[in-house]
């Protein structure tokens, strides 16, 4: 124990601290509340959030758009019956994960630095998840008939196809979403007690009161509490894993050259904790610049995020490695077609700029200057959330554009209303985001509270 | 003594963690054991000292992640094979390998509903009434204060020796809570 405490003393004043000196546990719990209780909302969140609002009423309009008219205003057609949607689907379900690696994965390791952002990276997962959702049940053409997915009993005395990987997707991406939203919760009720016992206001009592369940923080409730908080980690970790890997055999367990490849699922993996990792970023460097939480999202937590970063982004560079190689090693010359394809076809620009911004760009990261600018992380983050996107449209795009026979080959790009339901899908995003921030606290209270040196307990007789 | 039980219990406010601790092992030596202490985040050794050990809810977890992973396969299994049996390229109606996704998908659902819905009930929230929140001090144990309560249906309970028994701890103030 002693020699753990000196090691964590000596990573303290090599690293710098995971909260900074001189906070008790009131003050965290002013800090963080106040955002949350403070009378008067500052002017950048009313701008922040109009901006997303309005892109959420694109996004409503060009849904309306599309079920008024059909999907034929929409990119797709053969041989490219995929197209945006599916894209945009990877790339938010994708985004996601970083949320429940951050709170799960890190929790089992013991990393107290995930401490600080768990909470927004829960949230960020459950919007991804709900944005990420809306692509599948518009594509299915008929989306008023998306519940058919569902294995229920119905007059047409027909049951789903259980050895298809679209249907293993509804359970994994529903499975996913309910679980999210638990752990989320869960973590919430400690901090919304906090929130009912400060609210000046009667509104604010009943609601935060209502949403804490009646928690009084009471040694019985808090021992089963870690229980379930561990328990429901446990279960997220392996959750987590299988639903990357189950959007991966939407592709792998097809025939499709360039989508049939063994990697497919390791790759999607990593794939999502890299484009996750990076929306953390893009939200916590101006989030703690804006509502000044540098005290508790320190250069520390931004040090660790870039290195994870540069990990999963290698592992990502060896998935493309090993995906060119197996498609010459195989010797199946529609495989070798489809790399060459990729690599100086119409779309190679899309492929080589998808190289420069997941393999070539983050190799910076390997440089302490830069993991210590929070302009330097903050570019390449947003360089790696467009190098994750353009990595979907390559995978989708240039594996149906050039089918086996020259006579089905044609050429995919997005619509206008293709675009504008993707940037539309950000506004929900930034939507939820900017309510969450506004009205629920960003960082977890309670845990916080726990990293202090107040909370040690001395077990003297 | 329940006929005559007038209030909760007596309640003494602590203002850091250690000075809790130090209350709660005095007030186990004392004999008490119908008490709770309340702090604004999870402190085990208080838990351990509290003898809270009677922790069901890993067990369970167990038998709702096996009932999910019973439903799930049956569930594939009933439709593909029994109800609405389709060859799909020639493969057997029960291909299982294929199950097997929906069937883990469902395991951590029946587990992961089972741990929060578990959890809750075992706690007994949400609990719109306690008397505990009749002290008015007792909003900060969401803050950063630390609360002892002496719950009045203990065998040894006494009003008077009680109240003296927790001014010898030096807490920062001692509340009768009622009901």
């Amino acid at each position: 124990m002693a020699t753990k405490r000196k090691v964590d003393a000596d990573l303290e004043a090599l690293r710098g601290p995971i909260i900074a000196p001189g906070h008790t546990l009131g003050s965290v719990t002013d800090k963080i509340s106040e955002v949350v209780l403070e009378k008067g909302t500052p002017k950048g969140w009313f701008i922040g959030f109009a901006i997303s609002f309005s892109l959420l009423m694109m996004m409503l309009m060009s849904i309306t758009y599309l079920l008024a008219v059909g999907t034929g205003v929409w990119g797709v057609n053969v041989p490219v019956g995929w197209g945006f949607a599916i894209i945009n689907f990877v790339w938010w379900i994708g985004i996601g994960h970083a949320g429940t690696l951050i709170s799960a994965i890190l929790l089992l390791l013991r990393q107290k630095w995930r401490t600080s952002i768990n909470r927004f990276a829960e949230a960020m997962t459950l919007f991804a998840v709900a944005c990420a959702g809306i692509f599948p049940i518009l594509h299915t053409g008929r989306p008023w008939l998306a519940y058919w997915l569902f294995p229920y009993p119905n007059t047409m005395a027909m049951w789903p196809n259980f050895r298809s990987p679209l249907i293993w997707d509804v359970f994994a991406v529903s499975t996913y979403a309910t679980v999210s939203a638990m752990f989320w919760y869960i973590g919430l009720i400690p901090d919304f007690a906090t929130l009912r016992d400060r609210s000046t206001n009667r509104v604010g009592q009943t609601i935060y009161g209502a949403l804490a369940m009646g928690w009084r923080g009471s040694a019985e409730h808090w021992g089963r509490y870690e229980t379930a908080y561990l328990l429901l980690a446990g279960l997220s970790t392996p959750l987590v894993v299988s639903v990357h890997t189950i959007v991966s055999f939407d592709f792998a367990v097809s025939v499709v050259p360039g989508w049939h490849a063994t990697i497919f699922p390791p790759y999607f993996v990593a794939g999502a904790i890299f484009a996750g990792f990076a929306m953390v970023m893009v939200l916590a460097i101006p989030l703690r610049r804006f509502y000044g939480l540098q005290d508790f999202v320190t250069m520390r937590h931004l040090d660790y995020m870039a290195r994870v970063l540069l990990a999963t982004g290698l592992f990502v560079g060896y998935g493309y490695m090993t995906d060119a190689f197996i498609a010459f090693y195989g010797a199946n010359p529609y495989e070798e077609y489809m790399m060459m394809n990729r690599f100086e076809g119409p779309y190679a620009p899309f492929y080589w700029a998808l190289i420069a911004c997941n393999v070539v760009s983050i190799q910076a990261l390997w440089f302490q200057r830069v993991r210590s600018s929070t302009v330097a992380l903050f570019i390449i983050a947003i360089i790696v959330s467009i190098g994750m996107w353009l990595e979907r449209f390559v995978i989708v795009v240039t594996s149906l554009h050039r089918d086996f026979l020259p006579s089905s080959w044609g050429m995919y790009s997005g619509t206008f209303w293709d675009w504008s339901l993707y940037i539309g899908t950000m506004g929900l995003f930034g939507t939820l985001l900017f309510l969450f921030i506004r009205f629920m606290p960003m960082i977890s209270i309670f845990e916080m509270r726990t990293l202090l040196p107040e909370a040690e307990v001395e077990e003297h007789d | 003594m329940a006929s005559e039980q007038i209030i909760h219990g007596l309640m003494a406010e602590f203002v850091t963690a250690n000075e809790l601790m130090k209350a709660v092992k005095a007030a186990r030596k004392a004999g008490y054991r119908r008490m709770d202490a309340y702090s604004p985040f999870p402190i085990e050794e208080v838990c351990e000292e509290l003898d809270f050990h009677h922790n069901r809810l890993p067990f369970l977890v167990l038998i709702g992640g096996i009932v999910g992973l019973c439903a799930g396969f049956g569930l594939a299994y009933w439709t593909s094979v029994i109800d609405y049996p389709l060859n799909v390229g020639g493969r057997p109606f029960n291909s299982w390998p294929a199950f097997l996704p929906v069937t883990f998908e469902t395991t951590v659902l029946g587990a992961a509903l089972t741990t929060v819905l578990g959890m809750l009930a075992l706690n007994g929230l949400p609990q719109p009434y306690h008397p505990v929140f009749n002290v008015p001090r007792f909003a900060l144990a969401s803050d950063d204060r630390f609360f002892l309560c002496i719950e009045a249906r203990d065998v040894l309970f006494d009003p008077d020796g009680t109240y003296r028994f927790l001014q010898r701890l030096e807490p920062r103030e001692i509340s009768e809570v009622e009901l």
